[in-house]
């Protein structure tokens, strides 16, 4: 590092280059931990326990689980903070394949939830296709790897159809928010490694065939969900109600909301859902506007560190996984809090670390472990 | 593939990445920011829209119920209160097995297993939170019982709530009536928004005539409720914003009848097994002291909820308890009409008070072999006005009737209130007939049947015919004999008061047009002849005069059911029950100032001075002496 190389105040937070020389530094440092990125982390799942306190509708029974899962995650992420990015890529295959027969095998045995197949009792119950929202984008990034940037046309048709099988699988549970997720973390990959902007402009029209198609394979409940979408007082006490409450919840809880555990909208059940794919509703109303900016910039915030850990890696693999889960991350936000505030349809996608639910905290955490490691065995020196 | 395309340029590379980092996160600002464009314009713009949306959501105006009135009588003992009672509720949503709860409901027999379909369907339909009411109200020991047994029946339960209640019920059912519960057709009358919450209403007698009196004043209150409608519990209540106001309810005003329950009880008992009615009125008011229809029902059934089977016993039962003789039942008054008919002869010049005439059982008109008999057989010999009214002799009337004539008779009759209704603050009074030349030519089709006969005319006389009336146009007309021609409208209600401020609105007694006949003679030998009727040797009723404590005055009357062929005689024993003569007495007391006038009508009751006249007295003693020593 350059000691003539000036950083500024935003810069710095990013970069944790000033950071403290205290035993807490060298603690996390022992521990491969980023500081920023874990004090973002900290202050968003704190922040969202005290939200879901009030969602929960003061069930400390249902709150302790959710810090008991918490704990659990933050310990994953601690582990996978321990391996190193090389090991990690080795054995990315491996992991890759694991998966997809383990979503073949829910497709043929799973247990069903919501009406859906998407949980595998081994012992404790999870989804597999929670392990693909990390295999898909890892997959990519080691067959890109040491493969020339940008990719060429083969390699592309390879990573589609990498990243289609395991899609395709999810879609079939069915769970269409989570194959789209899983299929995002893929082609992230691709956008970061170079794929030329016409290619991509030109799949953006091509995905309007696609759609129709795509359409054609919803189940009625999705296809409802996007009609509703676009006109949700249509059906005001069916499909639109979770919508037009979650618009009611958040517009009346104003710019400094209703006050913590006073949201009459969420506390009364007029709200759906108010403890998981809707929370941030529950959000808007009590803590209004404030609040939910507060949350917002956290976000912003680890995604912007996600993305410079991405720029700072030292290889390939490294740089366009972290990039994509950085990326994915920021999907996850958007998508939730643009559902829940009516601007695209409800596809049941959670708040990210605020939200109700265990695999994918687990899952998320253990992508920020993957970040914190890379971010560890980073290059040395700037170029 | 060549060695160059192996070849990493990891400077270049990093460049393209860098450069798609920068492009992601240019496009993640611009979603990001459509994001907290739309969170500024919920929260901010809209932000009052929403804010009434989920006030509305969550506060709902409920109604709160107003007391209703308590009805006493003119001495101000209880007829209909309010009684806490235990109703047994069961809450669909809390109950495991709807069928077999019911079932065993049925098996303790706090239901009956004909209800049990009609129960299946109220609790499948509505709110499954919201209660249906199996039973209004419980009586002790069906209360000890399930108590018991509760843990065997979750979702099942005893309510308390507040039922009408008539402690005498039986003795005032057809006066005071009865609340039931609100029908479509109740809501359709009544003003819905005042009704909200409420759930029984008058449906007869003083309870309907005076509804909007006794029900009180809507109150509401703001209820928090969640997305089912389900009241919050008060603790998780206190949300930011204030709720709106709420309003108590404002209960009914007290009203205090007329009515003696003593008397009410006399008249009853009197009636007991027979079927008729008695009224009693003030002469010097239109106060009515008793009115009294038999049979009789429990009114309580209807306030606290009856079974289909039981309202259709009531409603098939032959003596038509449910049907209020006292303003609705006619009959043809027969001779209580005399004294009328006499005053109004002596008006019109038809006859004077010392014109005899002898009567020989029967009459028949010139040209006419036609015999109109009187009812004792063997006539009364020589007879003038005055014998003609103790001793009811019926021939006399017959050959003075033609004088009269069909519409002098019609309109002195009219101006003791016959053939109209008398004004009685109750629903639904029957008119009675009081004929005419007009009336006839009015009420037939047929051109032959609209001619007035002079035969008519005749059995008119003795109030007999098409002549019809009720018992309360027959007390109000002796009333109004009493009273020498003053008129007063009956009514029930002697005042009402506000329970709140306590104030008391007395009810003023409303004069009627005078009897038109003002000559006082004519009034005191008339009167003194229905005194004669009572307590003269020779009058029809004196064994139910007689050892009164007051002077006593009254016509009997014996109307027939039936017209026996000429030249039959008329054998009481050998006729069916249902066949006899009505039985009617109208009598006043005292003789001057008097201060209570009785109508009895008995069904098929065979003789008004033997059967119908003791009741009179009966009632009669218990007001004026305070005793019923007579029964």
């Amino acid at each position: 590092m350059a000691p003539t190389m000036r950083f500024s105040d935003t810069q710095r937070l990013f970069t944790g280059k000033s950071a403290p020389i205290s035993g807490i530094g060298s603690l996390l440092q022992r521990l491969y931990l980023d500081g920023p990125l874990l004090g973002g982390l900290l202050l968003v799942c704190a922040l969202g326990l005290i939200v879901l306190y009030s969602a929960v509708a003061q069930n400390m029974d249902l709150w302790l689980q959710q810090c008991v899962r918490l704990a659990v995650a933050l310990v994953a992420m601690i582990i996978v903070a321990q391996l190193p990015p090389d090991l990690m890529r080795r054995w990315t295959p491996w992991g890759y394949l694991a998966g997809l027969f383990l979503l073949v095998l829910v497709l043929v045995t799973g247990d069903v939830g919501q009406g859906a197949q998407r949980w595998l009792d081994v012992g404790i119950r999870f989804q597999p296709s929670e392990i693909m929202k990390l295999g898909v984008p890892m997959m990519a990034a080691w067959y890109l790897h040491d493969r020339q940037l940008p990719p060429r046309f083969a390699d592309l048709l390879v990573i589609a159809i990498l990243i289609v099988v395991p899609t395709v699988l999810i879609a079939k549970q069915p769970d269409l928010g989570t194959s789209l997720l899983v299929a995002m973390a893929g082609v992230l990959v691709v956008v970061l490694a170079g794929l030329s902007i016409r290619l991509i402009l030109f799949l953006g029209l091509a995905s309007i065939p696609g759609a129709y198609v795509l359409w054609q394979f919803m189940q009625d409940y999705q296809k409802q969900r996007v009609l509703t979408l676009l006109n949700p007082d249509s059906d005001p006490l069916g499909a639109g109600y979770n919508i037009i409450q979650s618009k009611i919840a958040i517009g009346s809880g104003g710019l400094f909301g209703k006050g913590w555990t006073n949201g009459s909208q969420a506390q009364l059940e007029f709200l759906p859902e108010r403890d998981t794919d809707f929370i941030f509703a529950v959000m808007g109303e009590e803590l209004g506007l404030l609040g939910v900016l507060s949350l917002l910039c956290l976000y912003l915030f680890i995604i912007g560190r996600g993305l410079f850990i991405a720029i700072e890696a030292r290889d390939t693999y490294s740089r366009l996984l972290a990039g994509s889960i950085s990326l994915t991350f920021f999907v996850y936000v958007f998508v939730n809090t643009a559902m829940v505030t009516g601007l695209v349809p409800v596809v049941g996608v959670p708040l990210p670390l605020v939200s109700y639910g265990g695999t994918s905290m687990v899952t998320l955490m253990a992508g920020f472990g993957i970040l914190m490691s890379i971010h560890r065995h980073r290059k040395l020196l700037p170029h | 593939m060549s060695l160059t395309a192996r070849i990493k340029d990891h400077h270049s590379e990093t460049r393209l990445f860098v450069a798609r980092v920068i492009l992601s996160s240019v496009i993640g600002i611009i979603l990001l920011g459509t994001v907290v464009a739309r969170l500024i314009q919920l929260q901010i713009y809209d932000h009052e829209l929403f804010a009434e949306q989920s006030q509305g959501n969550r506060v709902r105006t409920e109604a709160v119920p107003p007391t209703r009135g308590l009805i006493f009588d003119r001495r101000g003992r209880v007829l209909a209160e309010n009684l806490p009672a235990y109703q047994l509720e069961l809450i669909p949503e809390q109950v495991p097995d709807l069928d077999d709860t019911l079932a065993r409901l049925a098996g303790i027999g706090l239901i009956k297993e004909e209800d049990i379909p009609r129960f299946n369907g109220l609790s499948r339909s509505g709110p499954r939170f919201k209660p249906i009411t199996l039973r209004f109200r419980l009586s002790e020991d069906e209360i000890a019982n399930f108590a018991v047994q509760r843990p065997r029946f979750p979702g099942v339960d005893l309510q308390p709530r507040l039922v009408r209640h008539y402690p005498d019920g039986e003795l005032i059912a057809h006066a005071v009536g009865y609340v039931g519960a609100l029908s479509t057709a109740d809501l359709g009358r009544l003003d819905a928004a005042a009704y909200s919450g409420t759930s029984h209403t008058g449906k007869t007698g003083v309870e309907h005539f005076n509804e909007e009196l006794l029900h009180g004043h809507v109150g509401f209150q703001q209820v928090v409720t969640n997305a089912l409608g389900r009241q919050v519990p008060v603790e998780t209540r206190d949300f930011s914003d204030a709720l709106p106001a709420s309003e108590s309810p404002k209960p009914g005003n007290n009203l205090y009848l007329t009515l003696d329950l003593d008397l009410q009880r006399i008249a009853t008992r009197a009636l007991d097994g027979k079927r008729g009615s008695i009224v009693a009125i003030d002469p010097s008011n239109g106060e009515i002291l008793a009115l009294v229809s038999a049979p009789s029902f429990d009114p309580n059934g209807f306030a606290t909820g009856m079974s289909p089977s039981e309202y259709n016993a009531l409603q098939n039962d032959e003596g038509r308890p449910l049907f209020n003789r006292a303003v609705r039942g006619t009959y043809p008054p027969g001779s209580t009409i005399k004294p009328m008919l006499s005053l109004a002869a002596l008006e019109v010049g038809a006859t004077n008070l010392t014109r005899r005439s002898v009567c020989i059982g029967w009459y028949s008109l010139p040209g006419s072999s036609h015999r109109y008999r009187d009812w004792r057989p063997e006539g009364h010999g020589e007879v003038d006005l005055h014998d003609a009214i103790s001793q009811s002799c019926d021939v006399y009337f017959y050959e003075i009737s033609r004088d009269i004539g069909i519409d002098n008779m019609h309109l002195y009759l009219d101006q003791f209130g016959l053939g109209r209704q008398s004004g009685l603050d109750m629903d639904g009074e029957s008119d009675g007939l009081n004929p005419s030349r007009e009336w006839k030519r009015q009420a037939f089709r047929e051109r032959a049947d609209q001619v007035w006969f002079p035969g008519e005319t005749i059995i008119a006389s003795i109030g007999q015919g098409y002549m019809l009336a009720t018992p309360i146009q027959l007390a109000n007309a002796v009333a109004a004999l009493g009273a020498r021609g003053d008129r007063f409208k009956p009514h029930l209600v002697a005042a009402f008061e506000d329970p709140i401020t306590g104030r008391r609105t007395l009810v003023a007694p409303e004069r009627l047009p005078r009897v038109n006949i003002d000559n006082e003679f004519y009034w005191d030998n008339i009167l003194a002849a229905m005194h004669d009727v009572m307590q003269s040797p020779t009058g029809t009723a004196r064994a139910a005069g007689a050892n009164a404590r007051y002077e006593m005055a009254g016509k009997s009357g014996t109307a027939q059911v039936f017209s026996i062929a000429q030249e039959e005689e008329y054998d009481e024993d050998e006729i069916a029950e249902r066949l006899r003569d009505h039985a009617l007495f109208v009598s006043f007391a005292p003789l001057e100032n008097p201060r209570i006038a009785v109508a009895v009508v008995i069904e098929n009751g065979s003789s008004g001075s033997r059967v119908a006249a003791p009741v009179a007295r009966a009632i009669m003693d218990q007001y004026l002496n305070g005793t019923d020593d007579a029964l």
